[in-house]
């Protein structure tokens, strides 16, 4: 199978306090990734390492190396359209003080997109991928701030979905949302792995266990075991740990 | 919630309730001097306002002829292009910069750059007006003479480029502020998008702050509208319709500064001036009004 995304020795330390320790591995094309861990296991600096906005941290420090398709990611010119490669949902919704057409309309335009009729295309197609487009398409002129909590989320994961990314990551995306839009949203998600690689960083063990192909467990910054999601949701997995997260007995 | 009030002051020691009355009677006496000044300059110009002046020439000719014998002539409608164009010019000048500089501020410069800039900025806002035309009066002057080989450097540009450093300072700091307010989490999902920091500037940051930036401008043209000594240095202070940059020109204030201490009180003269001076008010209420009404309106918006 072919690897997506190669992480190598990395390490990132915040005003010289570790955050991640030496983390390597890889992620394949189209699968699903589970990304698992309590608090402050670095799993949100792995995806902001991962779209180049760690650089936005000035006391952040990082070593290694990261290769997106096999090209080192720091060596890429164009940071901008790096990032549109890929995907960022964060926990927070943020819906931007702006439309929720020109929510959604935001990064291809930034890209150079500018024809009404693909903007409109691409806002619909976007807005029903992330099944809020029932609930909005009489308002899309409404400011995005405007919506629910839940609504924000889905319209951030149709914003991120927009500049069609080639890796999307999700980082506990389902925080504000009800469960049945988040079954309605994981259903999304396993229909869009055929065009991407996922990233999915969750709080929820059981998320990760119905979405994911292969899960990587993390604690206190270090990759404790990454494995096919069965092993790690196994009765026996390699590492102790991983058993207790995953079956709760801490964490 | 007048339940609750009753209640509480019910049970409030001696002390609370003198402190509360005390800032009662701050708030309250706030009120009370606007309308005395208002209530003060409108009895000084009222008499020759409704009885005597002729308003339509008050506002339309350009004859200002207080002092003259056998022809006494109140057309103001000079010093009000004057102000306005005065006005006009300086915002040209001092909006863009202004802005500019506090995006700059705001988002671009290092935080020690920052608080040098900050520091400088206020410094730049202390200067006292009467200090600026004496910079319009020398320096300035002969700087309009020089470039653009004017007779005269006295003129409508020069006071509006002082009047564009004065505001400038005003216009940064409130203009920063709001940008300032703006959520970081809204940066951090323009960058995710992939925006260039001049596309989270313009797509994202200005948008959300709009309020606090017309607030800016507008506070800028209300400074620059009232200011008077700077501009009665550096104008020319003389009665004329401008045709350009380079023409002289007289504000509303200027006048009103300039003339008042040389004319008897009570006489016409001297009611004009007060005429002016509730013309200045009106002007500025204006102003606010609109401000406030734009700014409900981008809020219900």
């Amino acid at each position: 199978m072919k690897n997506k995304i190669e992480i190598s020795g990395l390490e990132v330390h915040y005003e010289g306090k570790p955050a991640l320790n030496r983390v390597s591995f890889d992620v394949h094309e189209n699968e699903i990734l589970g990304i698992i861990g309590p608090a402050q296991s670095g799993k949100t600096t792995l995806l902001k390492v991962i779209n180049r906005t760690l650089e936005f941290v000035p006391e952040a420090s990082m070593e290694g190396t990261v290769k997106l398709d096999g090209v080192d990611i720091s060596t890429i010119g164009d940071v901008y359209g790096l990032r549109r490669r890929i995907g960022m949902v964060l926990p927070l919704p943020v819906g931007l003080p702006l439309s929720i057409y020109d929510n959604v309309a935001f990064a291809p335009r930034a890209a150079g997109l500018r024809a009404k009729s693909q903007l409109d295309e691409l806002v619909e197609r976007c807005l029903q991928q992330a099944a809020l487009w029932d609930e909005v398409k009489d308002r899309l002129n409404t400011l995005g701030t405007k919506l629910s909590g839940g609504q924000q989320q889905r319209l951030t994961i149709a914003r991120a979905l927009s500049h069609a990314p080639e890796v999307l990551c999700l980082d506990e995306f389902s925080i504000a949302i009800d469960p049945v839009t988040t079954m309605r949203i994981e259903e999304v998600l396993k229909t869009l792995k055929k065009e991407m690689t996922i990233l999915l960083v969750t709080n929820l063990v059981q998320q990760a266990k119905r979405l994911a192909d292969r899960t990587a467990f993390f604690l206190n910054g270090d990759l404790v075991e990454i494995d096919t999601t069965d092993v790690i949701f196994s009765d026996t997995p390699t590492q102790q740990a991983t058993y207790d997260y995953v079956n709760g007995t801490f964490g | 919630m007048n339940i609750l009030r009753k209640k509480s002051k019910a049970n409030l020691p001696f002390s609370e309730t003198v402190i509360e009355l005390f800032i009662r009677l701050c708030g309250i006496s706030s009120i009370i001097f606007v309308f005395g000044i208002f209530f003060f300059v409108f009895r000084e110009g009222a008499g020759f306002l409704f009885s005597g002046l002729n308003l339509t020439e008050f506002l339309t000719s350009v004859e200002w002829q207080p002092t003259s014998l056998n022809n006494k002539r109140y057309g103001a409608f000079a010093l009000i292009v004057g102000t306005f164009s005065v006005t006009a010019l300086a915002m040209c000048m001092a909006v863009p910069f202004g802005l500019g500089a506090a995006i700059f501020v705001s988002e671009f410069c290092s935080p020690k750059l920052r608080e040098t800039f900050k520091i400088v900025i206020e410094l730049l806002a202390a200067i006292p007006s009467v200090v600026w035309g004496f910079i319009g009066l020398t320096l300035m002057n002969q700087l309009i003479i020089q470039v653009f080989n004017a007779p005269i450097g006295l003129t409508m540009l020069n006071g509006s480029i002082m009047l564009a450093l004065m505001s400038v300072p005003i216009i940064v700091s409130i203009a920063e502020d709001a940008l300032k307010a703006v959520p970081d989490s809204y940066r951090e999902a323009a960058e995710a998008l992939g925006a260039t920091r001049w596309q989270v500037i313009y797509r994202v940051l200005l948008p959300a702050a709009k309020n606090g930036l017309l607030a800016a401008v507008l506070l800028g043209a209300a400074r620059s509208i009232g200011e008077t000594m700077a501009v009665l240095m550096a104008t020319g202070h003389s009665v004329n319709i401008p045709s350009g940059p380079l023409s002289w020109i007289r504000t509303l204030t200027a006048t009103i500064a300039a003339e008042l201490g040389e004319v008897a009180r009570g006489d016409e003269h001297y009611q004009v001036l007060f005429i002016i001076g509730i013309l200045l008010f009106t002007i500025t209420f204006v102003v606010n009004l609109i401000a406030d009404l734009v700014i409900k309106g981008i809020r219900q918006e």
